[in-house]
């Protein structure tokens, strides 16, 4: 294993600034993980918001999956949950998309109206 | 499905809707032959259940009337020349092994299988996992278990400098084994 010193000074990082991070509202990012969203393309999904999450250093947002949304044909599925917002569903998400998710939406509050699924119904009809 | 991996993540899914507490996915290259074993503590199934359980319009979901990972798993083995088996107890776990030609043109890529790990660790940090992989240079084996023993209750695995110390982590070691498959 990659030395447990470079992950004890991980911990110790993590540790100071725990408590900043606890005042700060949860932001939820969900993406679907059943057969139909894998094989549509989750995975590169789910890793980008990762990364991005990591390489942007923003504390307060979390990355998980969930199973099937209900949707299949609209896979890869990504749900927003941002406290005291209603839920934002982003449909047929591939891993350019990510950047701009999170940009305007989850850092500066401004929902993609292009990717979302009420904009993709109305005007695939 | 496309990858090799995307078919792991997907076997992982089902262990992980089971309740797993602890899923070990080993790996082991020789020669041609890539055996996948994915193994699970999990709720298991009946004998019955099992039996049936490759044919695609088995399934316990309700969004959908028909469940489709494990026989597109058996069927991606199978059309490489390969071979594929599941074994489940109820109340104790299951096991799917799944073994491939990689060197038959229909065997699809291994493809991005740390990504498939990492993914599962970060996304379910409650879950124990180990990871192994096996060529004839040597093993590399990631077990969550020790990670979180250095980290304490307080962090955890979804932490994103962890998730980086785990992907560089585990790179390194497959290097060194020459754990090179696509
Ligand atoms: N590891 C496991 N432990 C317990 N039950 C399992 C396990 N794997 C599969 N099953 C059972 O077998 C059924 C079929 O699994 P399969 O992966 O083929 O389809 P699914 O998970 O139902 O749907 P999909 O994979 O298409 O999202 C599951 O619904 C579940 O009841
Ligand atoms: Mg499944």
């Amino acid at each position: 294993m990659k030395s447990i010193q470079e992950l004890e000074a991980i911990r110790q990082r993590t540790l100071n600034t725990i408590n900043m991070r606890k005042d700060n509202q949860n932001t939820r990012v969900v993406v679907g993980m059943a057969t139909c969203g894998i094989a549509a393309g989750a995975r590169p999904v789910l890793l980008k918001f990762m990364d991005e999450v990591a390489n942007r250093n923003l504390s307060g947002v979390t990355v998980s999956q969930t199973g099937c949304i209900g949707f299949c044909r609209l896979e890869p599925i990504v749900e927003v949950y941002s406290p005291d917002k209603e839920k934002v569903t982003y449909v047929k998400v591939n891993p350019d998309m990510v950047g701009r998710i999170i940009t305007d939406h989850i850092v500066n509050g401004k929902v993609v109206e292009e990717y979302t699924i009420g904009y993709y119904e109305k005007n695939n009809k | 499905m496309f990858e090799i991996s995307l078919h792991i993540l997907d076997i992982l899914q089902n262990s992980i809707k089971a309740g797993a507490s602890l899923i070990t996915v080993r790996l082991t290259l020789k020669g041609n032959m890539l055996t996948v074993v994915i193994e699970d503590n999990g709720c298991g199934m009946s004998k019955e259940f099992v039996a049936r359980v490759c044919d695609p319009f088995v399934t316990t979901r309700t969004t959908r009337k028909v469940g489709m990972g494990i026989s597109l798993f058996k069927a991606g083995a199978e059309a490489s020349g390969g071979s594929f088996s599941i074994h489940s107890r109820e109340g104790v776990g299951t096991t799917v092994t799944a073994v491939f030609d990689i060197s038959c043109i229909d065997c699809p890529p291994l493809g991005d299988i740390n990504g498939t790990m990492i993914s599962q660790f970060v996304c379910h940090p409650e879950i124990d996992f180990i990871y192994s992989f096996t060529t004839d240079k040597g093993q590399m084996e990631f077990d969550t278990r020790a990670v979180k023993q250095v980290l304490g209750d307080e962090v955890s695995l979804d932490t994103p400098e962890v998730m980086q110390w785990m992907q560089e982590s585990i790179k390194e070691e497959l290097e060194q084994i020459e754990a090179n498959v696509n």
